[in-house]
């Protein structure tokens, strides 16, 4: 979300020294943009709004008051949350913190190394690998779950967080980006240069090339972080065990009890709103990265 | 160009790809074991407090005959039936699952579950025959042991019935006049809404009525989706849609909770579950509503057909079949077994001894004001018509949501969203390679 809000910023900024024709055609230009991310703003913040409210509700409340009116029963949520079947939500909770942070980590290390090696060598078949790279960011994920259940089968690894977190680690789309990035952050100059002062290529590129590329593999970590967070039909797949569920699957099970128990909407909606707390504090934290991104990228054009 | 170059790296690849394949394939293992020592068995359910009755197993009759149950809880639902058939094609299924009535010939057509007629043949007369069909499919097999079921009522609220001047309709043609009256008395109220949201609604009033949507001869399947009887019940709620005498937003959304919490929708065709839902949906009308029978279709009829409710089953991917299936017996037919499960779990079992004792001496919380409550659903419970279920219910049921959602909010013709059920349910059973005769 926010990498979007970066790209939509960037032509805005480009835009600027064009416009500076006179200051009321400038306002007029802004306000049809202005509104239409306000709008953008209002459409994507406010499902955010209401589990925020919603979670503040008691069961009695949830449906017969105001939609947005806060209610009185959050304590009592977070109380009922921990106290359903042994706090199994923070067991949850902790899965998925270890199913993307380590899962983002080992996947931002393969694309640097991957994005890195197609940028800077020459080597055959680096188009058609790179050709393969891209099919890989078309396809979406969802449409190999099944296929690397019955891989994954094959070698007694399902139903363990390994299943999780192996067909997280190859991500197309960060090998992709770190490509790009590192042709853009990393001149071929600087690697000549380590070579000829006789660096190891080990030592280029940990010692010259990882520190320019950081700004880039924190976008990595967060796109990998995000979705394996998000993820549902995978683990869904590989899990039968619900102590090593991650918290989108957890809910999905307090949701769909069966026709004869109420589906648990109050747990759901708080389970939910404490759920997405991680991911607004980790963007927060990483923020900065992404300044010092914008930043070096004005300064090279 | 590089051709030669590329083809080689081609070659190279599929070697590669070829040699992953043969070493995954060495990694997987046969572990089938001899019967006579400790047996484990897991166990996939959504069924909530089934670990608990699954400990009455495991410190009890399953000490004994050192059979140990492990519950992994999962979601229910269509998608799980997915999850099952996915497993089962990597031979990894679980040794016990709970399937609805439905699904059983989807995971049959699968070959995913054993046939245990020879270990379980024995608890047939603990069901009523309607339940039990459903787990032969109509053959000599047993493919399931029938754990909970839902059989239809009418629910309605007692107060504003009475506030109105309504009698409970006991014929379908009873229940239209019913509504139109309270339209005219008060125009801001319904009587009830239908509901495109949940096909089992409408599957279940169609096999009141006497649809039989899936059959066999032969080897060939034949699909009446859209036979007399289930055209008569199109008819009838396309017509009271289309008048505008009942609501037809769908069921368990937030507007549909505050119409039922409000007073605005005064009544609900559902099943023996509704108190469970209404408990959450509607917290402000307890001990309001009161439950009936389900309307009939003649004065001389006393049927009704069913929604919900599932089974336990064994899979063919099971080493210890006979274990499985003697842990799938004890759970639905023990005393202390069903009463744990209706405690802990809040079904209604499908065991009819089990319908009047223990946990339903009393009648729900939510319906204080009807003692009775349990009585009178273990005597509707008994006139349950049976089912005919196909080996797609899953893409039936989609359909009837596409098509009759859309033809409930445009108010259209519903005999034509039928016709689309069918030709859709038709298609897909040709595309998987069923014979389907007409």
């Amino acid at each position: 979300m926010s990498t979007l809000a970066v790209r939509k910023a960037a032509p805005a900024a480009g835009t600027t020294p064009g416009a500076a024709q006179g200051p009321p055609l400038r306002r007029r230009i802004a306000l049809v943009p202005t509104i239409t991310l306000l709008i953008g703003a209002v459409y994507t913040l406010l499902p955010v709004a209401w589990v925020v409210i919603a979670s503040t509700k008691s069961g009695h409340e949830l449906f017969s008051t105001f939609t947005f009116l806060p209610g009185t029963g959050f304590t009592q949520n977070i109380k009922d949350l921990n106290a359903y079947r042994g706090g199994i939500y923070w067991q949850w909770m902790g899965n998925s913190a270890l199913y993307a942070g380590l899962g983002a980590l080992l996947s931002t290390a393969v694309s640097a190394f991957g994005g890195y090696a197609l940028a800077t060598y020459r080597f055959t078949g680096r188009e058609a690998m790179f050709n393969v790279l891209l099919a890989g960011v078309l396809m979406p994920p969802v449409i190999l779950a099944v296929p690397q259940y019955l891989l994954l089968a094959k070698a007694d690894l399902t139903d363990s967080c390994l299943s999780v977190l192996l067909p997280q680690i190859l991500s197309p789309y960060g090998v992709y980006l770190s490509r790009i990035y590192a042709a853009a952050a990393v001149p071929a100059d600087v690697v000549e240069a380590g070579r000829m002062d006789g660096a190891s290529e080990w030592r280029i590129f940990t010692r010259i090339a990882l520190p320019m590329m950081i700004p880039g593999m924190v976008t990595v970590f967060l796109f990998q972080f995000v979705a394996v967070w998000n993820n549902f039909l995978l683990p869904y797949i590989m899990l039968s065990d619900d102590e090593k569920f991650p918290l989108t699957l957890g809910l999905y099970t307090l949701l769909e009890q069966g026709s004869n128990t109420p589906a648990l909407y109050t747990l759901v909606i708080t389970g939910a709103f404490l759920a997405v707390l991680p991911l607004i504090a980790l963007f927060l934290v990483i923020q900065r990265f992404w300044s010092l991104d914008l930043l070096s990228g004005a300064v090279k054009s | 160009m590089p051709h030669t170059k590329r083809r080689r790296l081609v070659t190279s690849a599929l070697a590669v790809a070829l040699g992953a394949t043969t070493l995954a394939a060495c990694g997987s293992g046969d572990d089938s074991k001899s019967e006579s020592g400790p047996v484990s068995l897991t166990y996939w359910t959504w069924t909530p407090g089934m670990d608990k009755v699954v400990d009455l197993w495991n410190k009890g009759p399953g000490k004994k005959d050192r059979i140990t149950v492990t519950v992994k809880k999962q979601a229910s639902g269509d998608t799980l039936v997915t999850k099952i058939l996915t497993a089962h094609k990597a031979k990894k299924a679980p040794d016990l699952v709970q399937a609805e009535y439905q699904a059983l010939p989807t995971l049959v057509s699968n070959d995913a579950l054993a046939d245990i007629s020879k270990e379980v043949g024995d608890v047939k007369g603990k069901f009523a025959d309607g339940v039990w069909q459903q787990t032969t499919l109509g053959t000599n097999a047993v493919y399931a042991v029938p754990q909970d079921i839902g059989p239809m009522m009418f629910y309605y609220r007692a107060d504003l019935f009475k506030k109105y001047g309504l009698k409970v309709p006991t014929t379908w043609q009873q229940f239209a006049e019913t509504a139109r009256a309270l339209k005219k008395q008060a125009p801001d109220k319904y009587l009830t809404t239908f509901s495109a949201n949940d096909s089992g609604l409408f599957a279940g009033l169609a096999q009141q009525a006497g649809a039989t949507w899936w059959t066999t001869s032969g080897d060939k399947w034949k699909v009446a989706i859209d036979d007399a009887a289930t055209r008569k019940v199109a008819t009838f709620w396309g017509g009271l849609v289309k008048d505008g005498v009942i609501d037809n937003q769908p069921m368990y959304q937030p507007a549909w909770n505050k119409a039922m919490n409000t007073g605005q929708e005064i009544g609900w065709v559902s099943a023996v579950w509704a108190p469970g839902t209404l408990t959450t949906a509607a917290p402000d009308t307890k001990g309001k509503w009161a439950m009936a029978p389900l309307p009939q279709w003649s004065e001389d009829q006393d049927v009704t057909g069913s929604w919900g409710g599932s089974s336990t089953a064994v899979t063919t991917d099971s080493a210890h079949k006979e274990a499985a299936a003697e842990f799938a017996a004890w759970l639905n037919t023990d005393h202390d077994a069903l009463n744990a499960l209706a405690t802990d779990g809040g079904i209604y079992p499908a065991s009819t001894s089990a319908q009047l004792s223990g946990a339903f001496s009393n009648p729900p919380a939510f319906f204080s004001n009807q003692p009775d409550f349990y009585t009178k659903a273990a005597g509707i419970a008994k006139t349950t018509v049976p089912s005919a279920w196909g080996p797609n219910v899953n893409v039936a049921y989609a359909s009837f949501n596409d098509a009759f959602g859309a033809a409930a909010k445009d108010k259209s013709d519903f005999g034509a969203a039928l016709k689309k059920m069918q030709d859709a349910t038709v298609a897909d059973m040709k595309k998987q390679g069923f014979g389907v005769s007409r």
